[in-house]
């Protein structure tokens, strides 16, 4: 699409919707809506202008102009550049009207808003907080609220740098321990309702008797956070007919390790290794999304070869996630690890051309601002010619023999877990979920960022949106992403591999901006906005893995409760990034 | 005392060499335990996965009798915590050990588990599981290679060579009362420490409530 048509586009926009103003804060973009016009907004820009596709939505605090701000980001499941749109509400009652019953994809998102920032989304079927707990005290992403370990508003810490004293967090907290409590708080006194809550919206017991069959009663199964299925501390709640799952929730936050919070007072490089155990087994892709963010709003590009560098490591690290998910989604099926140790044996390599570039073998901690953190050391751009040119390629046949006509596998996969297009689209599901639905959306294709517009591969989409597709799916990406790395290792330059020289404290001007990458698990954002200071005022993680998770009950609706475990681990997800 | 737990202190005539070991009931006590170790399978996170490593082929920690991984606590001796140990999910592991029986070790892998890790200052994480759990062995590393978890492995087995049923906890008289699991409250809550926050959330709110800094965006 090009810029005039974007132009006119919101020109016409702005005649149709008078109510609707640009931003017009220097390095912001999109509209700011009022409130009561949002719901109509968002419907019409669905229907009439095709931005059908809600990627994120997020709350920011901004404290010092007394107001909230709800920022949605979408696009078009056709492609093209993206939309902003955002609503402010007053910071003493913070209500929008919320988006869920038109797209059901903004359900876990509003509620993220809802239980870190504490912006109330006004008409949610499902209101209550996510990834802290039901009875937590206030809205930790809000600038006013303070952590129990509480020091400075921005790092570095004054005590610590320069004079590099080292103060025990601890020693300074009355529990000696990471905790804070309300003023006059009794905990004798207190009623945990977290639990209680969870089984509310799920656990209405309604006694179904049929005239033919026996009756029953539905009862309510819990799995997890601590289960051999859950790919991590992961739980979900399901209410069953027999053996089949009529309504099942995800719970989450099991994990919340306050990516956010941490990230706001980080600088801007601080966080590049945080990005890293988002998505611990992508770290490398994770890297990508954030520094493309920041180089946005830097305006800089990394050269040529560091481009390269780039594709080459957020290629490999796509090969190691989806080896590593169809070894996952096996040990779901009930073949208990063998498929596993083929995959991990691939991976184990991957993981050594890691190392060998950045000196850890998971959290790389490689991509810089314009740049990687170094150039490829001796001996490694042969190990990757050879890995890819002669032992990967044969790997993955290998896989594909063993598994994809194995019958037990067909039988367990095909047909179960279906998800369909619109479903997905509306669900705002990303990545192999979506493709495998039938929908061809590829962030490298549909929105190229880095150099992916230079290179010949195909995305892969599949139609049945049933298990099977997906791991299919995932085989194919694989072979895309061989194919990614023959031209990489072909066409890469000799020459730099950081613009400027490096630095630790980068300059990053006022504004927003919205990063995304096609992670091997989706489309993965990174919504940044800067005042100007070492550190981002807001930092927002769009995470596929989470986000995915909003259509789990719509797949697993009416399948049996055996099935649930291998639905959720053809979904693919990682803790880490879930609850960030 | 250990070197006596190790050495039998009997002489063993020539003539039976070769066809009488002499040995010590310790001895052979903890030469079984320590050779089938069975761990919890559950990972919490980025830890999690290095341990599924140190499973496979290329690290392989069967070689040591720790293959046989059990997702049921009462099946196990040993929880390797593996990641970030938040404050939702403490009073699971709390509960989870105390379903183990008796022998049991817990092994704080990581930088998380064993202090809070990089995210130590965050307002949900637990800043060490020893805070909860008594903890055996600590893995330092964010996270720690395979390696380094096959070491912290070992040196839990040279803990185990080292102990005496004489002594040990799971023999003695005492009653081993369970950990008191901690409760969600507006914060984490250890009920052994409910008097000491009514008294000092009577005298002055501690973090959140405080003045804030302004700062102009």
């Amino acid at each position: 699409m090009s810029e005039e048509v974007l132009v006119e586009e919101k020109t016409e926009l702005e005649k149709r919707f008078p109510d609707i103003v640009r931003d017009d804060r220097g390095g912001y973009e999109g509209y700011i809506v009022p409130a009561d016009k949002l719901i109509e907004f968002a419907v019409s820009l669905r229907d009439q202008y095709g931005y059908d596709f809600l990627s994120s939505v997020t709350g920011v605090d901004y404290l010092p102009d007394d107001k909230m701000e709800v920022v949605y980001h979408v696009y078009q499941s056709t492609g093209g550049p993206g939309l902003v749109y955002k609503v402010q509400v007053p910071r003493e009652d913070p209500v929008v009207p919320s988006l869920t019953p038109e797209f059901p994809g903004a359900e876990l998102q509003e509620r993220e808003a809802w239980d870190l920032v504490g912006i109330r989304f006004e008409g949610h079927p499902n209101h209550k907080r996510v990834l802290t707990w039901e009875g937590f005290e206030g809205h930790p992403l809000r600038k006013d609220w303070q952590e129990p370990f509480f020091e400075e508003d921005a790092k570095p810490f004054k005590s610590r740098w320069p004079g590099g004293d080292i103060i025990r967090a601890e020693d300074s907290n009355p529990f000696n321990k990471n905790v804070a409590y309300p003023k006059d708080f009794d905990p004798g006194e207190w009623q945990a309702r977290e639990d209680a809550v969870v089984y509310e919206n799920v656990g209405r017991i309604d006694h179904v008797v049929s005239e033919t069959a026996i009756a029953t009663d539905q009862i309510v199964v819990n799995l997890g956070p601590q289960h051999p299925s859950t790919h991590g501390v992961f739980r979900m709640v399901a209410r069953l007919e027999g053996e089949t799952v009529v309504d099942l929730e995800p719970v989450m936050g099991y994990l919340h390790r306050n990516h956010e919070k941490i990230g706001e007072r980080n600088t801007f490089l601080m966080n590049i290794p945080f990005t890293d155990r988002l998505d611990y087994f992508n770290s490398m892709s994770n890297n990508f999304g954030y520094v493309l963010a920041v180089e946005k709003l830097m305006g800089t590009k990394p050269p040529e070869r560091a481009e390269y560098i780039r594709v080459m490591m957020a290629e490999l690290t796509r090969i190691v996630n989806h080896l590593a998910a169809i070894g996952f989604l096996l040990n779901d099926l009930g073949a208990f690890f063998t498929p596993l140790l083929y995959a991990f044996e691939e991976r184990e390599m991957i993981l050594d051309i890691f190392e060998a570039v950045s000196g850890s073998r998971m959290m790389c901690n490689y991509y810089r601002f314009a740049g990687v953190a170094r150039d490829l050391p001796e001996g490694v751009f042969e190990k990757v010619k050879s890995f890819v040119h002669d032992r990967l390629p044969r790997k993955i046949d290998d896989l594909d023999t063993f598994l994809t006509n194995n019958e037990i596998i067909r039988a367990r996969t095909m047909g179960i877990g279906v998800l369909t297009a619109e479903d997905a689209i509306s669900h705002s599901a990303v990545g192999p979920l979506l493709r495998a639905s039938g929908v061809p959306y590829d962030v490298r294709r549909a929105d190229p960022y880095g150099i992916y517009d230079r290179f010949d591969f195909d995305v892969p989409v599949r139609y049945h949106g049933d298990i099977y597709d997906r791991y299919l799916l995932r085989l194919d990406e694989i072979r895309q992403s061989i194919r990614i790395l023959e031209q990489v290792i072909r066409d890469i330059p000799e020459g730099p591999i950081q613009e400027g020289k490096p630095q630790y404290q980068v300059r990053v001007p006022a504004g927003e901006a919205y990063g995304r990458v096609e992670g091997p698990k989706g489309e993965l954002g990174f919504y940044v906005v800067s005042n100007g200071k070492p550190n981002p005022w807001r930092y927002h993680v769009r995470a596929p893995s989470f986000i995915n998770l909003t259509p789990l009950g719509v797949m697993c609706k009416n399948y049996k409760i055996a099935d649930v475990v291998s639905i959720l681990g053809s979904i693919d997800i990682v803790l880490g990034e879930t609850d960030r | 005392m250990t070197e006596d737990l190790n050495s039998t202190q009997y002489d063993i005539p020539p003539e039976m060499e070769g066809q009488v070991a002499i040995t010590t009931l310790d001895k052979v006590y903890n030469w079984s335990r320590r050779n089938s170790i069975w761990p919890m399978m559950f990972g919490l996170a980025c830890c999690g996965i290095e341990m599924i490593c140190a499973a496979t082929s290329r690290f392989d920690f069967s070689r040591f009798g720790m293959e046989v991984m059990r997702p049921s606590p009462r099946q196990t001796d040993l929880m390797i915590v593996s990641g970030t140990v938040t404050k939702k999910m403490i009073p699971q592991i709390v509960r989870l050990y105390n379903q183990m029986p008796e022998p049991k070790y817990v092994l704080a892998m990581g930088a998380c588990a064993s202090g809070g890790g990089p995210f130590k200052e965050g307002y949900s994480v637990v800043d060490g599981i020893d805070k909860f759990v008594p903890v055996d062995v600590y893995v330092p590393g964010c996270p720690p290679t395979p390696q380094a978890l096959l070491h912290g492995l070992i040196t839990l087995q040279k803990k185990i060579d080292h102990q005496s049923i004489k002594n040990v906890r799971w023999y003695s008289k005492e009653q081993l009362d369970p950990i008191p699991v901690p409760v969600l409250g507006p914060d984490l809550m250890d009920p052994r420490e409910y008097e000491m926050i009514k008294e000092h959330s009577a005298e002055k709110p501690v973090g959140s409530q405080e003045e804030p800094e302004v700062e102009k965006v």
